[in-house]
């Protein structure tokens, strides 16, 4: 090699720098710890007063500014027979279920539950997903590349996107009317709308009171689950229910929060990219230390090894 | 050593052969499927849709992609920093085939992300996001891609300092790889390092979807998984390409260099097999092979037929000096690990609101295949004008 040793630490040294350098800023940028929650903005859904009239969807797609039609057409109940998904025009969808008993018809509603910790910031590779100090998990379509990532993280499959949109698809979901309700006394438009009272809107820590003080107070009436307290490290929007949430639409999701995961190995594999640095340092030593030692003089470096013999 | 005598040489043949020819005409139906994409969206030529947003796109173009791209490192590795200098025939065109497959892994890319024009993004400080598998993988691959470009620098230097008609490019081009030359030792170890990052994190990417996963490969060291079939698959990719280049040259298999390679094989594949078993093992999830779903069978076909099959294969010094046995083995394991992307990035993967399965449409096929089709047709156009393969038998053909 006709490299010098001087030369080659020096190289490295030089390398070193530039990677510590942004191993700050790595850090600086990484979720960290998860703060307290309990004064961030959430709704409480109560699916036993649901009367699945679906002026929420209405009133979703209207604040979505999605140009809905007439009101009237929602009351359309036929689309009941099938269990809908939340689509990138319709951000929020109720679907019914009917009891093993024959009982009355339950509604349940579906939409971002806005989680604690969630999984779709942290898949996001240029930061287009946040979560918000007042608790909405918000997107900016301005930083997306559509790589549709966040829509595999999803541990409650939520997001959708724009499949027909050839240059400037979004991703689209619930954003707790982030956009329209930026003081706390403004209710999310399909709070707003709601006629039965379902859902309440307010501090987390508050909804949870409240949801254990209702449980508490009917216990022949609803199930001891409040769904999202725990679901996915915790969530926003939290639901109380009388039937078991397995037969309202909702799968069991581990109270671990996903993120958790996977930052747990990445933040390791990183951590102050020391790693990292030392694998370049094992593989610059293998290097030198294997270096043939005879043929040191006639060649110029490995590529030219080829060139010249 | 055999391999030196031989310098690496265009291969200077007819460029256009019916082989070539079929290459050109699935990449042309590839570019108009493609073209059909950027008029009218994603959704007109996918099957894609909210539950299943990733498809073989991502699960062949981009992960198969980077997983078989893994002999440029492999080979850098052995020949330039252990210094086994018998092999150093193969570390050409194994870079060729890493410069190639990472810039293709971009060009796939290109064409599923909804916001292309966006791809830059994730080098701007203000969105970086360190917490983020994707962003790992996003910023390590075009580094990597860039490392790669360096090091076939000095291969395109050669040839133009043999340009006779352009005497200041000559020039040129004997300066710059004289100073590539002296630094390229930085390049290849960060080659290697990089290759290790993203190699393994892409297997990290599912490990942020549990709930989705399938249990058979839903594991927290699927990026360790990654990392040990990229090592096992490299060598073996560099056979099958090697071979499949002679027979298309004309030449005879360079087994004195192949065989003594293939011996590495069992080793790194026994360790990769070794982690996998023990992984089910430790979770307690063996039972689940014998459970006779979808999952379960393609479980099945990818460890037999792609692991351990052709680990046994190896073993027997007469399969690694036949060219047949060779190559039947090599290639098994190739496909073997391709198949382990596509069952982690979409057969393991189960929605939770299925509401139809998802099968590849025949505009995803048509652009697949038309990529693949241009990077071999790229690869040999580059082999016939650029100093890349070094054989004994190739005088003849210059």
């Amino acid at each position: 090699m006709g490299l010098s040793r001087r030369g080659f630490f020096h190289t490295l040294g030089v390398v070193g720098g530039g990677t510590l350098a942004s191993a700050t800023c790595a850090r600086a940028s990484s979720a960290g710890p998860q703060r307290d929650h309990s004064n961030d903005m959430g709704v409480l859904v109560d699916v036993t007063k649901c009367i699945g009239c679906r002026r929420c969807e209405y009133a979703c797609q209207e604040a979505a500014g999605f140009d809905p039609p007439d009101i009237e057409s929602f009351e359309d109940k036929s689309v009941f027979d099938e269990q809908r998904r939340p689509v990138a025009r319709s951000h929020t969808v109720i679907n019914r279920y009917s009891r093993p008993d024959g009982s009355g018809p339950v509604y349940n509603k579906f939409n971002c539950l806005h989680c604690l910790d969630p999984a779709c910031a942290s898949a996001c590779l240029v930061s287009a997903f946040t979560k918000n100090d007042t608790g909405p998990v918000v997107y900016d379509p301005s930083r997306c590349m559509g790589c549709r990532y966040c829509m595999v993280a999803c541990p409650f499959e939520i997001p959708t996107y724009d499949y027909d949109y050839p240059l400037t698809p979004q991703v689209r979901k619930c954003n707790l009317c982030a956009h329209r309700v930026p003081s706390e006394q403004e209710l999310p438009a399909c709070v707003k709308i709601c006629p039965a009272e379902v859902m309440t809107y307010g501090r987390r820590g508050d909804l949870l009171e409240l949801a254990h003080e209702r449980i508490a107070n009917n216990p022949d009436v609803y199930i001891d689950h409040i769904y999202g307290e725990h679901e996915a490290g915790g969530t926003s929007w939290m639901w109380i229910s009388n039937v078991p949430f397995e037969e309202i639409g909702f799968h069991k999701v581990d109270s671990k929060a996903p993120p958790r995961r996977t930052e747990a190995i990445q933040h390791g594999v990183f951590k102050n990219f020391l790693p990292p640095l030392m694998w370049y340092g094992l593989l610059g030593a293998a290097m030198w230390l294997t270096r043939p030692e005879k043929n040191d003089e006639s060649k110029e470096g490995d590529q030219h090894a080829e060139v010249q013999s | 050593m055999s391999a030196h005598h031989h310098p690496p040489q265009p291969m200077n043949q007819k460029l256009i052969t019916p082989g070539v020819l079929v290459l050109l005409i699935l990449t042309g139906i590839g570019v108009c499927f493609a073209i059909w994409r950027f008029i009218f969206g994603i959704g007109s030529i996918t099957n894609l849709d909210n539950q299943h947003p990733w498809g073989i796109w991502i699960a062949i173009d981009v992960a198969t992609g980077v997983a078989l791209a893994a002999g440029g490192f492999t080979t850098a590795a052995l020949a330039h920093i252990f210094h086994r200098e018998h092999y150093h025939a193969v570390v050409r065109p194994a870079l060729l085939t890493a410069m190639l497959g990472y810039t293709f892994v971009g060009l796939g890319l290109m064409i599923d992300l909804g916001r292309f024009y966006n791809i830059w993004h994730p080098i701007v400080p203000a969105m970086w996001s360190g917490h983020s598998v994707l962003f790992e993988v996003g910023l390590c691959v075009m580094c990597y891609l860039t490392v790669l470009y360096i090091e076939f620098l000095p291969i395109v230097c050669e040839r133009l300092e043999k340009e006779e008609r352009w005497p200041r490019v000559r020039v040129f081009c004997m300066k710059l790889n004289g100073l590539v030359g002296r630094i390229m030792f930085f390049f290849i170890i960060a080659g290697v390092v990089l290759s290790c990052l993203h190699q393994s994190s892409l297997g990290n990417l599912m490990v942020l979807a549990p709930s989705k996963m399938h249990d058979l490969w839903d594991t927290p060291i699927l990026s360790l998984l990654f990392l040990l079939s990229a090592f096992a698959v490299g060598f073996p990719m560099v056979i099958v390409e090697s071979m499949v280049a002679s027979r298309s040259f004309k030449l005879k298999p360079e087994m004195h260099i192949l065989s003594p390679l293939a011996k590495f094989v069992p080793v790194l594949l026994g360790i990769y097999l070794g982690f996998k078993v023990g992984d089910l093992a430790v979770r307690d999830k063996l039972s689940l092979i014998g459970e006779g779903s979808p999952q379960a069978t393609m479980f099945v076909v990818e460890m037999v037929f792609g692991v351990i099959a052709p680990f046994i294969m190896l073993l027997f010094a007469r399969v690694r000096k036949s060219p047949t046995g060779l190559f039947i083995a090599a290639l098994m394991i190739v496909l073997g690990v391709a198949l382990n992307r596509i069952n982690v990035f979409l057969v393991a993967f189960q929605p939770l609101y299925p509401q139809k399965t998802y099968f590849p449409s025949i505009g995803e096929v048509a652009v697949t295949v038309g990529l693949i089709s241009l990077l071999i047709f790229c690869y040999r156009v580059i082999v016939n004008y650029f100093p890349v393969i070094s054989h004994p038998g190739q005088a003849r053909a210059t």
